[in-house]
């Protein structure tokens, strides 16, 4: 685990994978619920975990640089399912990188649990990690200008949903109606860091 | 005319609503948002007598024009410009009363990038995650202001403030961005540090709510390839592909996969919101408090 100082009252802490990231999100979340850390901001991201709005930035840095991370916690947390269809536009170059046929893309995929890594790119938008690292797709060699709302896409190790319609560059391999954002519900985002995810094939598709 | 509302007569290049922002949800993909010269938009506040926090508007270059449907107390502040009411001229940085069906009329920034708008009550429109806030980057709060838009105003609280005009800080000439290095300092080689610390920079045309661009010599990685995305705060200097610094305001992206070789002091940030393209920019660094 590195800490590397960012600005006045900021600290990025760095681990060695995705795993070791979310365990030490929720370790962060849970001193800040206790009291014993206090954080503006806890953002996980690949490989890293960013506080912000800390009031001694120097003294937690030598703490946390000296302690050991606490295997991540059990996953205890309900399921969250996203009905889809599997009728994405890159449904046949992504079954193509991974050697099987358009049909096997949705069983890999629906049959994998994912989780949430970390949340960014707009509201709601998670990065979601389960699939074997076989499976990881580049990202399209030329984005798209606009990817509809509910395009369920992959790139690299990630799966996402796009909850609005934006340019993107992710491999589209279906469509779900599910909202991902809405602000007038509490909470507002379907997902957040540490949700876990299973996506189930619509009937017909 | 006795309901509590502004309709938006000249919208301006850019007018968005604005208050402290919606921090503690960038986990969830949630910029911060808010005032980008927030010195300037408290002032207003007072000026008009609101609580901070109050939602302003936020104008950009060219001002806006308002009419009241009732009367309010208004001042102007940050960006200095020339205000009027029903084509008089009325003092800047000061309260001013607007009777209601009035043509409250921002002018043109004659200089700084950004004027703040308080009107007593508040602009009163629904808040999201706890904030008015117009966040450009991912569309949360109001849209920008367009001609003919009715914002609700809420009542006001307080008495406003009795001066003829605040003082405030002129925008800067020359933008000197205090800096302390990292967290991927260790990404550029040893001349991109000493180029990014001691050459001139300029502010770029095409800055906005998201980052303020720049122009000057790009900077050069030591280490190449892809750094996984990281959480960003503001003020960071990210160096995207282009080499040139983009310091991060209040509406940037709450990850990102560019190194960030700085990072700009909080205090710093509203002069770099009021400075016009082509200033110039100096980034020097500080060491940590």
């Amino acid at each position: 685990m590195k800490v590397r100082p960012v600005g006045e009252d900021a600290l990025l802490v760095e681990v060695a994978s995705g795993d070791e990231a979310q365990a030490l999100h929720a370790e962060l979340l849970r001193r800040r619920a206790e009291g014993s850390l206090s954080a503006r901001e806890i953002v996980p991201a690949a490989r890293t975990v960013l506080l912000d709005g800390l009031d001694s930035p120097a003294r937690l840095a030598a703490e946390l640089t000296a302690a050991d991370l606490p295997p991540a916690p059990p996953r205890t947390r309900e399921v969250v399912e996203i009905p889809l269809r599997y009728d994405g536009p890159d449904l046949a170059d992504v079954a193509a990188y991974w050697g099987v046929p358009e049909r096997e893309v949705a069983r890999i995929h629906a049959e994998t649990e994912f989780r949430v890594a970390f949340c960014g790119f707009a509201p709601g938008f998670g990065y979601l990690t389960g699939l074997p690292s076989r499976y990881d797709v580049p990202r399209r060699a030329t984005p798209r200008t606009a990817v509809p709302a509910g395009s369920v896409a992959l790139a690299g190790p990630y799966t996402g949903v796009y909850p609005r319609s934006s340019p993107g560059g992710w491999q589209l391999i279906g469509t779900t109606d599910i909202v991902l954002w809405d602000h007038a519900r509490v909470p507002a985002a379907l997902l957040s860091p540490g949700t876990r995810v299973r996506f189930v094939p619509e009937a017909g598709s | 005319m006795t309901d509590r509302a502004l309709a938006v007569v000249r919208a301006g290049a850019l007018t968005t609503v604005q208050d402290l922002g919606r921090p503690g949800h960038a986990h969830l993909g949630v910029p911060r948002s808010g005032a980008l010269d927030g010195p300037a938009a408290d002032l207003v506040n007072r000026l008009v007598g609101n609580p901070r926090g109050t939602a302003v508007l936020e104008t950009t270059l060219n001002g806006c024009a308002v009419r009241p449907r009732s009367t309010v107390v208004i001042a102007v502040a940050g960006a200095h410009c020339r205000v009027t009411v029903d084509g008089r001229p009325v003092p800047w940085g000061a309260p001013v009363r607007v009777p209601a069906g009035a043509l409250l009329d921002v002018g043109p920034a004659l200089s700084g990038v950004r004027a703040y708008v308080g009107l007593s009550g508040g602009i009163a429109v629904e808040p999201v995650l706890g904030s008015r806030s117009t966040d450009l980057l991912s569309g949360l709060g109001p849209a920008p202001l367009t001609d003919g838009t009715v914002l609700p105003l809420g009542r006001p609280t307080g008495a406003h403030a009795r001066v003829d005009v605040a003082p405030q800080p002129a925008p800067p000439s020359e933008l000197v961005l205090r800096v302390t290095l990292g967290p991927r300092d260790d990404w550029f080689t040893p001349e991109a540090i000493r180029a990014f610390l001691s050459r001139p920079y300029r502010v770029s045309a095409s800055g906005n709510r998201i980052g303020l661009r720049t122009e000057g010599p790009a900077l050069e990685r030591a280490r190449h390839g892809e750094l996984p995305s990281e959480g960003m705060v503001l003020g960071a200097v990210q160096v995207p592909p282009d080499g040139r610094p983009v310091v991060f305001l209040a509406d940037h992206p709450t990850t990102g996969g560019y190194p960030v070789i700085a990072v700009v002091r909080a205090a710093d940030l509203p002069a770099a919101a009021q400075a016009v393209p082509g200033t110039p920019v100096r980034f020097v660094a500080v060491r940590r408090r």
